[in-house]
């Protein structure tokens, strides 16, 4: 935990020097300082504690991870990442990672999902989950995303997605679409990407799991959406909901070619 | 009604030759109208309560439902949800349309508000969060770019007295976008401040005198 407020005040010197020169982006201060951390993302400890727990015979069963089938066969994570969400013939379910985690996790290693799914981000296994994702996200580093769209199930997420996409509600009549429908477009100086369509590589999609610089934590797209979700002032998604998976097929087939940079870090 | 019956009819078509020739394996996949049923209700399922937010902000009014497509509403359901939301505006008590642009600023920059880990859904609570989405007053180099700049709102359209009755048409319409913006565009962007209780009346005159006083830095 000691790098923290070493990578803040450099993120921080990153972003105030793109807003003194104003025509430089957030996005710009981003990469320079992605450049000056090269390999030293913090997000490296959480893939080393990924792969580690992959290994470890844990839960009730005392068993490993290793035959978790992640969409390419069991115990194939290299690839498995740009392909997800996708549907799974033994849950019957379209799953994205952390969905898959949870079913292996259940059937292989005998914990609870139903406790799973409850457990708080930030606490217990979920962190647990999270490493998992950002190793499993790690061995497809450089890979384009490239989500099948075949079965029926994979299809009809598909367009519950973009229902959800552009379902607008809560006080502030906000829907996902409300900042992510144009390209080039900001909150403040937080640049959006546009979400219907490829927005290129390692951007929206492609980017999660995420180190957050602000807070210190570890993001999985789960904990992406839930707080997305927060800031439309929506009520709260449930841990790989529906809604949850359907937005990351619709986000993820629409990002189709885009190359993932995760885990990234973000500011 | 009659080019779903046309796709209806063709699907059948497709369907009916595809069993001729014998290799049914898929059924046809569920219609337009059948995959909205299910993204409702996969809505109301997904979602739980938590802290202020209750699970009627997934209930959707008419000027919400309307706008929640990649497509327009129809020029008629359009119409009548700006109808409806410029006769919900409720105008200021006294006619008192201009409050103090220190505050309006405050406000402006304050993006705080009705989120699940916010305290209450007291007004008194939120800000404007008009810096989110607008430049306004240039000093901030921190804006967003969704909404269109407000820098000189004012003095642009020949505000040099906000009580003087030339002023009134634009005075009249600023309240009513900040009231409801759904007034003047079925499918604004903008919150409606006003009509969702995002923020009182005392909070849209500051919001306003930030805008149209010709005193306010906006107006420089």
């Amino acid at each position: 935990m000691r790098p923290i407020p070493f990578i803040a005040a450099a993120l921080a010197l990153a972003l105030s020097a793109g807003a003194m020169a104003q025509e430089k982006t957030s996005a710009d201060g981003i990469a320079e300082y992605r450049k000056m951390l090269q390999d030293g993302n913090p997000a490296d400890l959480f893939e080393a504690k990924g792969e580690d727990l992959w290994k470890k015979a844990r839960g009730p069963k005392n068993a490993t991870l290793q035959k978790c089938d992640l969409g390419l066969g069991a115990g194939v994570v290299k690839g498995a990442w740009v392909q997800l969400p996708r549907h799974f013939a033994d849950t019957n379910k379209v799953q994205d990672v952390e969905s898959r985690l949870v079913t292996c996790m259940e059937t292989l290693q005998g914990f609870n999902a139903e406790e799973l799914i409850k457990t708080p981000f930030g606490s217990g296994e979920q962190n647990n989950i999270t490493a998992l994702a950002t190793w499993i996200a790690a061995e497809s580093r450089g890979q384009r995303f490239a989500l099948p769209q075949n079965h029926a199930e994979e299809k009809r997420f598909y367009e519950l997605g973009k229902r959800a996409f552009f379902f607008r509600g809560g006080p502030m009549d906000f829907s996902c679409a409300s900042c992510h429908t144009e390209a080039g477009k900001r909150i403040r100086l937080q640049d959006l990407p546009e979400l219907t369509k490829n927005p290129g590589d390692g951007v929206g999609f492609a980017a999660w799991p995420a180190y957050r610089v602000s807070n210190g934590q570890m993001w999985g797209m789960q904990l992406r959406l839930n707080d997305c979700y927060r800031q439309q002032r929506f009520p709260y998604p449930g841990f790989i909901s529906d809604v949850t998976v359907a937005l990351s097929v619709y986000m993820g087939v629409n990002a189709k070619g885009a190359q993932s940079i995760a885990p990234s870090i973000k500011r | 009604m009659q080019n779903k019956t046309l796709f209806l009819t063709s699907a059948a078509a497709v369907a009916a030759a595809t069993l001729l020739v014998g290799c049914a394996t898929t059924p046809p996949g569920p219609t337009a109208a059948e995959l909205d049923a299910q993204a409702m209700a996969m809505m109301k399922a997904s979602f739980r309560e938590q802290g202020i937010a209750k699970l009627d902000r997934i209930q959707q009014d008419l000027g919400q439902s309307a706008c929640s497509s990649d497509k327009p509403p129809t020029e008629a359901v359009a119409k009548q949800v700006e109808a409806e939301a410029l006769a919900s505006i409720k105008w200021p008590t006294g006619g008192q349309y201009i409050g103090d642009w220190r505050a309006g600023e405050r406000l402006a920059q304050d993006g705080r508000g009705m989120a699940w880990n916010n305290p209450s859904t007291d007004p008194k609570n939120n800000g404007g969060q008009c810096y989110n989405c607008h430049a306004i007053d240039k000093k901030e180099i921190s804006f967003g770019t969704i909404g269109p700049s407000l820098w000189n709102y004012g003095k642009l359209r020949g505000v040099k007295d906000v009580t003087d009755p030339v002023s009134a048409p634009i005075v009249q319409y600023t309240w009513g976008k900040l009231w409801n913006s759904k007034a003047y565009a079925a499918c604004s962007n903008m919150p409606r401040m006003g009509h969702m209780k995002l923020l009182d009346e005392q909070q849209i005159r500051d919001l306003m005198a930030l805008l149209l006083d010709p005193k306010s830095p906006v107006n420089q």
